[in-house]
């Protein structure tokens, strides 16, 4: 039943047990024995990225299109510095992850020896776990553990670092259905009583005049059930909805029902609802200071229900009403029970006052620009990308910052899993590492990882990874030649100093594709758009669309840092009253 | 509520002291994720203290002292049940009845002069003297942490004194208190 092998075997027949099909990584001393064990096998394919920052950003992305743990192999020391980013992404967004460092010998652990570092030490708050294994017999066992916690709860990654010498010595290899792990490591859903509060939560929004649900990305993590019972809850109850970023996918934009994105840039008529509304249910999403604007004014009137599975962010920023702790999808199984079972309904004619009232909030048109025929609209772009790309297969990542925001706001989604960003944390270069792992899960479908000409640098270098493994990546690139979002600050709230926000000497993006070996486009004018995004999708090869864009072109509506929900600004003529523009400087 | 970018508009509530004791698989690293989510999350810890409760299952207790409002130490107790190697957590204020003690060692400045003075509070404080082989004045005083304070301050008016104080344990009083 349990076999004697070495270390570097274990680590690989786990793998193999807990189903991994691919590990993004990086070769380096420490892990060397994981390496040529990897050499000699052909169950798990290994991706080789040019820098470990892009392998977990990959690994993301796997993890994000798949709904399956993703996996890293880096080296000791700066192999594991480089993932830091990338943990802290994954945490942030709840993402699993499982993490394999090399470390140094264990007689040379604390002597400052090459390529060490205090690994499990530097990734502690990163993690939701992390081990240093000093035992091949525990390989096994913290292995199978490490991948039931990264997919448990709510998800994250993991960490797993292991000596050379534990590579190399002999252990045994246990299976994985031979492993208990104590229940108190786990999420145990047994210990909240939430039979009653289910009750509470049918009751409140059955009563409702007002009522809005809030979606978040925990919908997406509980699985694709959990979207569809959204979806089922939405219709029954006739309310509308509106997601967060990480949400977006849940429930279709073309849903009658969806108001689209809340928060910082969401759609007006998406605040206004919550601000007004009268009973808020929250579904899996955390009340980021990005969706809440300014606390003292978040939705006054309404009662609040959080459904939520990590009980730390229940009355962490909003004290709400009627929580509830699970998972989504079970959750919502009850929820949807119990409104069937006891045969309720909504008033609909309060329901037809609100929808009346919402109505009247869209009507003003938020995403409204104005186009231009010589220069390419950055919205105008995602716009026409969304029109020519929508009845494929597409996976749509992004960087952070304006691009990202536009593509949220323009990029219509119906199904989860197809819009891969970096919400919490805001990670730069997480884009096209991360289409690279979403391309590698998704073989056959479109992966386009919307981006800046700054963030698109900061990760440039997996170019040379995207045309290794013949992965057809498209970027698409809306270059400004500014860092948009922080320009677009400065403007606003420092005066119109652009402190080192404009990007001197960027490269050709079109040579700096063709040096890859890979296909680059340009479009300068809104009439060569549809050509280069059409050439863009039929291109069997990685490409590099270099979209030129107006320059100094902002995003809008916007919450500024300060505001309320209903205070958004729609234009760069409108003002944010003095008080607030104060207040929100200091924010973030 | 807790904190976040934006100041809460029901901040009021009052900060005050509260025992948390948190029982933990005895593993590498697990004092340090404690500790580090205190001091990551900007929480405070007045004082705290570790050690195995149970050799055969490898538990440990940690028990912590920090001053909060009641929001915040309830944001404590949910983020350390978040640590993989936490079984349970407990506030001891919460559960009203809890008896604590904390264990005071002090190194006493003698001479003639103060012999009778330090002699008279140590039997009223019952602190113990701990004889070694340098022949230093050592006591050892045990209790809460309260009387350990009043205590150092009559000491200190007499004379010099160095002290070491290990941060209260505390227990409920309870009869079922095994949380497992």
């Amino acid at each position: 039943m349990n076999q004697e092998m070495t270390g570097a075997e274990i680590v690989l027949q786990s793998l193999v047990d807990q189903g991994v099909e691919v590990v993004f990584g990086y070769p380096g001393g420490a892990v060397l024995p994981i390496y040529d064990t990897l050499f000699k096998q052909n169950s798990i394919k290994h991706i080789l990225v040019r820098q470990e920052g892009g392998a977990i950003h990959a690994a993301e992305g796997y993890a994000r299109s798949t709904g399956k743990v993703g996996v890293v192999l880096v080296t000791s020391g700066p192999g594991a510095t480089n993932v830091v980013t990338g943990l802290t992404d994954a945490m942030m967004d709840s993402i699993p992850i499982v993490c394999i460092t090399g470390q140094v010998p264990q007689h040379l652990i604390g002597s400052d020896a090459f390529q060490e570092c205090d690994t499990t030490g530097i990734t502690r708050p990163c993690t939701k776990h992390n081990y240093l294994v000093k035992d091949p017999n525990k390989l096994s066992p913290v292995f199978h553990e490490a991948f039931t916690i990264a997919q448990d709860g709510r998800p994250g990654p993991v960490l797993i670092d292991i000596p050379k010498d534990v590579q190399f010595a002999n252990g045994t290899y246990t299976k994985k259905e031979n492993i208990i792990i104590p229940p108190h490591r786990l999420f145990e859903p047994e210990i909240f009583k939430n039979d009653q509060k289910i009750d509470e939560v049918v009751n409140l929004i059955s009563k409702a005049k007002k009522p809005i649900f809030y979606i978040g990305g925990g919908c997406i993590n509980s699985g694709p059930k959990a979207s569809e019972l959204v979806s089922q809850l939405v219709e029954m109850t006739g309310a509308p909805a509106t997601m967060t970023l990480m949400g977006l996918g849940v429930l279709g934009s073309s849903h009658p029902n969806s108001l689209g994105m809340l928060g910082m840039h969401g759609m007006y008529e998406a605040n206004m609802a919550m601000h007004d509304c009268d009973v808020m249910i929250n579904i899996g999403a955390r009340f980021d200071d990005r969706v809440t604007g300014r606390l003292d004014a978040f939705s006054p009137n309404s009662k609040k229900i959080h459904i939520d599975i990590d009980e730390s962010n229940i009355n962490k920023i909003i004290k709400v009403d009627v929580p509830v702790v699970g998972d989504v999808t079970s959750v919502l199984k009850s929820v949807v029970k119990v409104w069937k079972d006891n045969n309720l309904k909504t008033n609909q004619s309060d329901l037809k006052l609100w929808w009346d009232k919402i109505n009247n909030w869209k009507k003003i048109d938020c995403l409204h620009f104005t186009n231009n025929e010589k220069e390419i609209k950055p919205q105008y772009a995602i716009q026409r990308l969304y029109e020519l790309t929508k009845d494929k297969k597409t996976f749509i990542t992004t960087e952070v910052g304006q691009h990202q925001m536009w593509a949220a706001q323009y990029y219509k989604f119906e199904k989860p899993n197809r819009w891969l960003t970096s919400g919490g944390l805001g990670t730069m270069g997480y884009g096209f590492p991360a289409a690279i792992g979403a391309q590698v899960a998704n073989p056959d479908a479109l992966v386009i990882d919307v981006a800046g000409d700054a963030s698109i640098l900061m990760n440039i270098q997996e170019m040379s990874t995207a045309v290794q493994y013949r992965l057809p990546v498209k970027i698409f690139i809306l270059n400004n030649e500014y860092m948009g979002m922080v320009r677009q600050w400065q403007e606003l709230l420092h005066g119109g100093r652009y402190s080192e926000s404009y990007t001197d000497s960027l490269p050709d993006f079109v040579k700096l594709a063709e040096s890859y070996k890979a296909v680059g486009l340009r479009a300068k004018e809104p009439e060569e758009l549809d050509d280069v995004i059409n050439e863009m999708i039929s291109t069997d090869k990685t490409v590099i669309a270099d979209i030129w864009v107006s320059k100094e072109e902002n995003c809008f509506p916007m919450i500024q840092s300060g505001s309320a929900h209903n205070e958004m600004v729609l234009s760069k003529d409108q003002k944010q009253d003095k008080l607030s523009a104060e207040k929100g400087k200091i924010l973030v | 509520m807790n904190k976040s970018v934006y100041d809460s508009p029901d901040n009021t509530s009052v900060s005050s002291r509260h025992i948390l004791t948190v029982l933990v698989d005895n593993e590498p690293g697990v004092l340090a994720r404690v500790i580090g989510m205190f001091s990551g999350r900007g929480y405070n810890i007045e004082s705290l203290n570790v050690a195995e409760v149970s050799n055969d299952e490898h538990l440990s207790r940690i028990t912590i002292v920090t001053e909060g409002t009641s929001e915040v130490v309830s944001q404590i107790e949910k983020q350390l049940l978040r640590i993989v190697p936490v079984h349970s957590v407990s506030n001891l204020d919460e559960e009203g009845s809890s008896v604590e003690a904390e264990v005071g060692l002090i190194n006493i400045d003698l001479n003639e002069a103060n012999k009778k003075k330090v002699y008279e509070v140590c039997d009223f404080y019952r602190a113990r003297k701990i004889e070694n082989e340098n022949n230093s004045v050592i006591f050892e005083i045990a209790g809460a942490s309260e009387r350990i304070n009043r205590f150092i301050k009559e000491m200190n008016q007499i004379t010099k004194i160095e002290i070491v104080r290990s941060g209260p344990v505390a227990i409920s009083t309870h009869k079922n208190t095994e949380e497992e």
